[in-house]
C-alpha cells in the first residue's frame, strides 16, 4: 500500500516538529516507562484488593490512566486519548456512576468469597504455571510478526491518526462494520432490557407543540356576564 | 486497497449485507408500524429477509474468499449457513402464535434474531481469527438479550443473565487463545497459521491457545465440560427463544469448531484430536446420564442436545473427509429432529393453563391427540437412533468415520452412551402410549403442524432422500481439504 | 546528561510556570468580571469595595478562602473528599498545556491536541462524582449523579462537532486547526484574508451547538443542573469550605475558559487578527487571543444573566434528540460537501 498524502495538514507537513521516532525506549523515557507500568500494575492489583468497591473503580482508572501513558510512550498517542475518551470519560463514568448506586454490602460478599478462594488459588496457580512453561519454552516469536505484519508507518511522514485511519477504513472495512453492527446490537439490547411501554394517561411535554402555540390558539377570550362563572 | 476489493468482498456476501441492511429497516418498521401489529409484521419481513438470504447465497450467489482472506464462502460455508438459515427461518416462524398467546410481542424480538444470524452466518464464514471472534460476539450478544427478552419473568432474566455471564468468561478464554495463538504463530487468518504451523517444531505456546480457543467454542455449542448453562438457559428462555438456540446457533458454532480446527491447526491434527475426543466423550455419557432424572421437557432437550453435540463431535475427532461430511450430515439431521421436536413442545398448551413443559403432562397423549403423539414417537425413537430413522443415519455416518480412523474406543463409548440415552426417549414414548390420560392439548397451530409434519416426513423418508444429500454434503466438505 | 535533560526540563518548568501564573491571575478578573456583568444586567452595582472599581475583590475573596477553616464531615470518606477539588483544579489546569495564545505558543504541541483537551475536559466529571460520594449526604450525591449523566451526554455532541472541525482541517493539531483558517469561505469568493474565513462562518450550526454544549460541559447557567441552589443547595460542594471550596471554583472557572479558549481556536481563528491587513497585523496574535476569549466569556456569561435554568429532562431532550442528531447529520453533511467540492 503506497503512501498517499490525503490529507491538506500533512501535504505541510514539517519534518522533526514532534513526534519521536524512536520505538525502543531508553534513557528518560524508560525511567517513566517503569513508572507508569508499575503504578498501573499496582493500582490493577488494588482493584481487586481495595475493601470499598467505589474505591476500586478509582484504581481502575487509575489503572486506564496509566495505560494510556504507556500507550504515549510508545507513540501510540492516537489510541492513548481515545483510550481515556471513551474508557476513563464514559465507560468508568457511568460504571462508577452504577457502583456508587448499589447498596450492595460488598464487605459480607467479600467474606463469602474468600470460601472459594483456595479453589481460585489452585486454578491461579496453575494457570501462573502454565503461563511461565510458555513463557520459558519459548519465547514470543518477535521476528514473524515483524515480517509478517503490515509495515509500520514511519512517523516522520505518517501520523499515527492517519496511518490507522488509512487502514482502519480500507483494508479493515469488514471488520469495522462487524463492530459497528454489534454495538447496534448491544444498543437494541438495552433498550429491550429497559424500555417499559408509557403508560396510558401520563401527561408529556410536546415542544413543538408548545413552540407553534400563537394567542389565538392559548388565549380564549369570554364575554362573562357579572355575577355568574364561566 | 482498490475499488476491486470491496466490489469483490460486497458481492460475495451479499447474503450478510441483506441481513445487516434488512435488520436496520425492519427497526424503522417497527417502530412507525401500529404497536399491535408490530410483531407479527416484523417477523414476516424478518422471515422474509431470512429465506430472501438464503436464495440468494444457493442460486446467485458466488463462492471465494474475500476482504483479504477475511471471509470465505465456500461449499461447506454454504452448506452449514443453509442449515443455520433454516434454523432461524423455521425457529422464527414457530414464534408466531406463542407471541400472540403468551403476550411476547416485542418487534425487537425477530430484529434481534436476524442480527444474531447475520453473526452466526459470519462466523461459519470466518477464515481469521477476527472475523470468528467477531461474529461470535456478535451472535452472543444478540443472544444474550432474546434469552432475557421475557423481562418480567424472574426464570428469563436469570436465564439471560446466567448465558451472559458464563458468556462472557468463555469470550475471554477464547481472547486469550488467540492472543497467544497470534503471539507465536504471527498471524491471524486461519491459511497463515495452518502455513506458519506446518514447517519446524510448533511451539508450546500456540498448544495453549488452541487449549482456550477450543475451550471457548466448546462452550458455544454446550459440550462438557463447558455445558453448565445450556439446562438452565433452555429451561427459562421462553420456548421459542429455546427453540431458536437448540437449532441455528449450534449449526454456526459447530461450523466455525470444524472450519477452525480442519484448517487452521489441520498441521497439528494429533494435538486437538485427544481433546476433542476427551470433550466428545464426556458431553455422550453427560447427555445420556444427566437426562435420565429430568421432568421438564424443555430441561431434558438441553441434556439431549449435549449428548448429541458429543455424537457430533465423533465424526469432527475423526478429523478426515468422512468425519467432517459426518458432522455436517449430523447437524443437518439433528437441526430437523430438534424443530420437529421444539414444534411439538410449542404445541402442548392447554386451555387453562397456557403452555405446559412437563413430561407428565404428555401422559396418554395417543387417546386424545393420536397424530401429536405419533410425531413425538417418531421424534424420539430418532433422536434415540433407532433404524431406519434418521437419527440411526446420524450416528452410523460419525461412528463410521471414526471407525475408519481407528478410534474404535471412542466408537464403542458412543454406542453404549446412546444405549443409555435411548432409556429416556423411551420413557417418553411409554408415557404417551400406555399411561392414563391427563387431559388433551388445544388444537395446533398451522405453521406448527406444518413444522411437525415436514419434519416428521424427513425423519420417516431419509432412508430414500439420504442419498443425495449425504452426496451434497460430501462435495461441501471436499472445499476443506 | 545536564544538556539533553535539565536544561530543556527547566525551561519547560519555566514556561509552565508563566503560563500557570498568567492564568490563575487572569481567571480572578474573569471572576470579577463576571459578577460585574451579572450585576449590570440586573442593574446592581456588583463587587465595588475592594479596590479601585472593585477589581481586586476576587483576591481578597482568595484570601478569605485561604485563612478560614476547612471543615470535613464526620461521615465523609476522608481520602476522597479532600481529592475532588484537587482532580477538580488539576485537570481543568492540565488541559491547558496544549493551547496555542500564538504562533508556536505552546507548552506543547502535540499532534493529538484537540483529543488531549477533550480527553480532560471529559475527565473533569470525576471531580464532581467524586465529591458527591465522598461528602455523604444527600443533595451532594443527588448533584454528582446529574452531572455525570449530563457531561457524558454532552460530551458526544462536542466529539461529533469536533469531528466536523476535523473534517474541515484535516489535523488534530491545535496549531494547524488556527492555521488552517487563514483561508477559507471568505478567499474561496476572492475576498483578502478577514473574519469571514473562521469556522465559525462556514460551520455555523457546529458553532451553536459547541457554545451551548459547553456551557453543559461545564456546568454553566442555564445547565447548572448540578449545584441548581433552588433544587440542591449547592450541589456537590455543599459539603466544602475554605480551600477546598475554592479548589472547586477555580477549576470550573478554568474549565469555563477552556471551552472559550477551544472555541476560539475551533471556530474564530485562534490568534488570528479579523483582518490579514496593516494595522491588525501590527498587534501580536495573544492579544487577538485573548480579545476573543473574553469575547466568548462574555457571552457565557450574558448567557448566565438572562437565560432561565434547564430542567433535567429539557436538558437530556436537547442534548440527545436535538444536537446528537443534528451533528450527526452535519458530520456527513460536511464530509460529503467537502468531498465534492474537493476541498478536502
Amino acid at each position: 500500500m503506497a503512501v498517499r498524502l490525503r490529507h491538506r495538514a500533512l501535504a505541510r507537513w514539517r519534518p522533526g516538529r514532534e513526534i519521536g521516532e524512536a520505538i525502543m525506549i531508553s534513557g528518560l523515557g524508560a525511567a517513566f516507562f517503569y513508572l507508569f507500568a508499575f503504578v498501573a500494575v499496582g493500582s490493577a492489583f488494588m482493584v481487586i484488593a481495595a475493601r470499598n468497591p467505589v474505591h476500586s473503580v478509582l484504581y481502575l482508572i487509575l489503572t486506564f490512566f496509566n495505560a494510556a501513558a504507556l500507550f504515549l510512550l510508545t507513540g501510540a498517542e492516537f489510541l492513548a486519548m481515545i483510550l481515556l475518551v471513551v474508557y476513563v470519560g464514559a465507560v468508568a463514568v457511568l460504571f462508577l456512576f452504577v457502583v456508587m448506586m448499589l447498596d450492595v454490602d460488598f464487605a459480607s460478599m467479600k467474606r463469602g468469597a474468600l470460601e472459594y478462594a483456595p479453589i481460585g488459588a489452585v486454578v491461579g496457580i496453575i494457570l501462573a504455571a502454565e503461563l511461565l512453561i510458555v513463557l520459558a519454552g519459548a519465547a514470543f516469536d518477535v521476528e514473524k510478526p515483524a515480517q509478517t505484519a503490515l509495515p509500520a508507518p514511519n512517523p516522520v511522514v505518517r501520523h499515527n491518526t492517519a496511518a490507522l485511519g488509512d487502514i482502519l477504513y480500507t483494508d479493515y472495512i469488514f471488520f469495522f462494520q462487524i463492530a459497528g453492527i454489534v454495538l447496534l446490537v448491544a444498543m437494541i439490547g438495552a433498550i429491550v432490557l429497559t424500555l417499559r411501554p408509557q403508560r396510558a394517561g401520563v401527561k408529556r411535554q410536546n415542544m413543538s407543540q408548545q413552540v407553534a402555540r400563537t394567542p389565538e390558539t392559548a388565549i380564549d377570550v369570554v364575554d362573562v356576564e357579572t355575577g355568574k362563572g364561566i | 486497497m482498490s475499488a476491486d476489493f470491496l466490489s469483490q468482498g460486497l458481492a460475495l456476501s451479499i447474503p450478510e449485507l441483506i441481513l445487516a441492511a434488512g435488520a436496520m429497516v425492519l427497526l424503522m418498521v417497527g417502530v412507525f408500524v401500529p404497536a399491535d401489529r408490530a410483531n407479527a409484521t416484523v417477523t414476516g419481513l424478518a422471515v422474509a429477509l431470512l429465506i430472501a438470504a438464503l436464495g440468494w447465497m444457493l442460486f446467485i450467489g458466488g463462492r471465494g474468499e474475500a476482504f483479504a482472506g477475511a471471509f470465505v464462502q465456500d461449499g461447506f460455508a454454504v452448506f452449514m449457513k443453509a442449515l443455520t438459515l433454516i434454523g432461524s427461518v423455521v425457529a422464527l416462524a414457530m414464534s408466531v402464535g406463542f407471541a400472540r398467546a403468551e403476550k411476547f410481542d416485542r418487534f425487537e424480538f425477530p430484529v434481534l434474531i436476524v442480527l444474531a444470524t447475520l453473526g452466526m452466518l459470519l462466523m461459519v464464514s470466518a477464515n481469521s481469527l477476527l472475523t470468528l471472534y467477531m461474529g461470535l460476539e456478535l451472535q452472543s450478544l444478540a443472544l444474550y438479550v432474546v434469552a432475557a427478552i421475557n423481562r418480567d419473568s424472574v426464570r428469563s432474566t436469570e436465564a439471560g443473565l446466567k448465558y451472559f455471564v458464563l458468556g462472557a468468561l468463555s469470550s475471554g478464554m477464547m481472547l486469550y487463545g488467540i492472543s497467544l495463538i497470534y503471539g507465536f504463530t504471527g498471524h491471524v487468518g486461519f491459511a497463515e497459521i495452518a502455513a506458519a504451523l506446518t514447517g519446524g517444531e510448533r511451539s508450546i505456546g500456540v498448544l495453549f491457545g488452541l487449549v482456550f480457543l477450543i475451550a471457548g467454542l466448546a462452550f458455544k455449542i454446550s459440550a462438557v465440560p463447558f455445558h453448565m448453562w445450556t439446562p438452565d438457559v433452555y429451561e427459562g428462555a421462553p420456548t421459542p427463544v429455546t427453540a431458536f438456540f437448540a437449532a441455528a446457533p449450534k449449526m454456526a458454532a459447530m461450523a466455525m469448531f470444524v472450519r477452525v480446527v480442519m484448517d487452521a491447526f489441520a498441521p497439528v491434527t494429533a494435538d486437538w484430536r485427544q481433546i476433542v475426543v476427551f470433550i466428545a466423550i464426556a458431553s455422550m455419557l453427560l447427555g445420556a446420564f444427566a437426562a435420565i432424572g429430568q421432568r421438564n421437557i424443555k430441561r431434558l432437550m438441553a441434556y439431549s442436545s449435549i449428548g448429541h453435540m458429543g455424537y457430533a463431535l465423533v465424526g469432527l475427532a475423526a478429523g478426515t473427509l468422512v468425519g467432517v461430511k459426518g458432522v455436517m450430515l449430523y447437524m443437518a439431521i439433528y437441526l430437523v429432529m430438534t424443530l420437529g421436536t421444539f414444534a411439538f413442545i410449542l404445541a402442548m398448551r392447554r386451555k387453562d393453563e397456557g403452555n405446559v413443559e412437563n413430561i407428565d403432562d404428555l401422559a396418554g397423549l395417543s387417546a386424545t391427540n393420536p397424530v401429536m403423539a405419533t410425531v413425538l414417537t417418531i421424534m424420539m425413537f430418532s433422536l434415540a437412533g433407532i433404524p431406519p430413522l434418521a437419527g440411526f443415519w446420524a450416528k452410523w455416518y460419525v461412528f463410521l468415520a471414526a471407525i475408519e480412523a481407528g478410534l474404535y474406543p471412542l466408537a464403542i463409548i458412543g454406542v453404549l452412551a446412546s444405549v443409555v440415552g435411548a432409556y429416556y426417549y423411551l420413557r417418553i414414548i411409554k408415557l404417551m402410549w400406555f399411561d392414563e390420560s391427563v387431559g388433551g392439548f388445544l388444537p395446533v397451530a398451522a405453521e406448527l403442524r406444518l413444522v411437525m409434519g415436514v419434519s416428521g416426513l424427513f425423519v420417516l423418508g431419509y432412508v430414500l432422500i439420504g442419498g443425495p444429500i449425504a452426496a451434497t454434503a460430501e462435495a461441501a466438505a471436499r472445499t476443506l481439504f | 546528561m545536564f544538556e539533553t535533560y535539565v536544561v530543556p526540563g527547566l525551561i519547560i518548568l519555566l514556561q509552565t510556570l508563566v503560563l500557570l501564573v498568567s492564568l490563575l491571575v487572569f481567571t480572578a478578573f474573569i471572576l470579577y468580571a463576571d459578577r460585574k456583568i451579572w450585576a449590570a444586567v440586573q442593574s446592581r452595582r456588583g463587587p465595588n469595595v475592594v479596590g479601585p472599581w472593585g477589581l481586586l475583590q476576587s483576591f481578597a475573596d482568595l484570601l478569605k478562602f485561604i485563612l478560614k477553616e476547612p471543615i470535613i464531615p464526620s461521615g465523609a470518606n476522608k481520602g476522597i473528599f479532600l481529592l475532588a477539588p484537587f482532580v477538580s483544579a488539576v485537570l481543568a489546569l492540565a488541559a491547558w498545556a496544549v493551547i496555542p495564545l500564538d504562533d508556536g505558543w505552546a507548552i506543547a504541541s502535540v499532534n493529538v491536541g484537540i483529543l488531549y483537551v477533550f480527553a480532560i475536559s471529559s475527565l473533569e466529571v470525576y471531580g464532581v462524582i467524586m465529591a458527591g460520594w465522598a461528602s455523604n449526604s444527600k443533595y451532594p450525591f443527588l448533584g454528582a449523579l446529574r452531572s455525570a449523566a449530563q457531561m457524558v451526554s454532552y460530551e458526544v455532541s462536542i466529539g461529533f462537532v469536533i469531528v466536523t472541525v476535523l473534517l474541515a482541517v484535516g489535523s488534530l493539531n491545535l496549531g494547524d486547526i488556527v492555521l488552517a483558517q487563514r483561508d477559507g469561505l471568505g478567499t474561496r469568493l476572492g475576498l483578502p484574508n478577514t473574519f469571514l474565513d473562521w469556522h465559525w462562518l462556514g460551520l455555523f450550526p457546529m458553532f451553536v451547538i459547541f457554545f451551548i454544549s459547553a456551557l453543559a460541559e461545564t456546568n454553566r447557567p442555564p445547565f447548572d443542573l448540578v449545584e441548581a441552589e433552588s433544587e440542591l443547595v449547592a450541589g456537590h460542594m455543599i459539603e466544602y469550605s475554605s480551600t477546598p471550596y475554592m479548589m472547586f471554583m477555580l477549576g470550573e472557572y478554568i474549565a469555563i475558559l477552556l471551552m472559550c479558549a477551544l472555541t476560539v481556536i475551533l471556530f474564530l481563528g485562534g490568534w488570528l487578527p479579523p483582518f490579514d491587513f496593516a494595522p491588525f497585523t501590527w498587534v501580536p496574535g495573544v492579544f487577538w487571543f485573548v480579545l476573543k476569549l473574553c469575547f466568548v466569556f462574555f457571552l457565557i456569561s450574558m448567557v448566565k444573566a438572562f437565560v432561565p435554568r434547564y430542567r433535567y429532562d429539557q436538558l437530556m431532550r436537547l442534548g440527545w434528540k436535538v444536537f446528537l442528531p443534528i451533528s450527526l447529520f452535519m458530520v456527513f453533511a460536511t464530509a460529503a460537501f467537502l468531498k465534492l467540492m474537493g476541498w478536502a
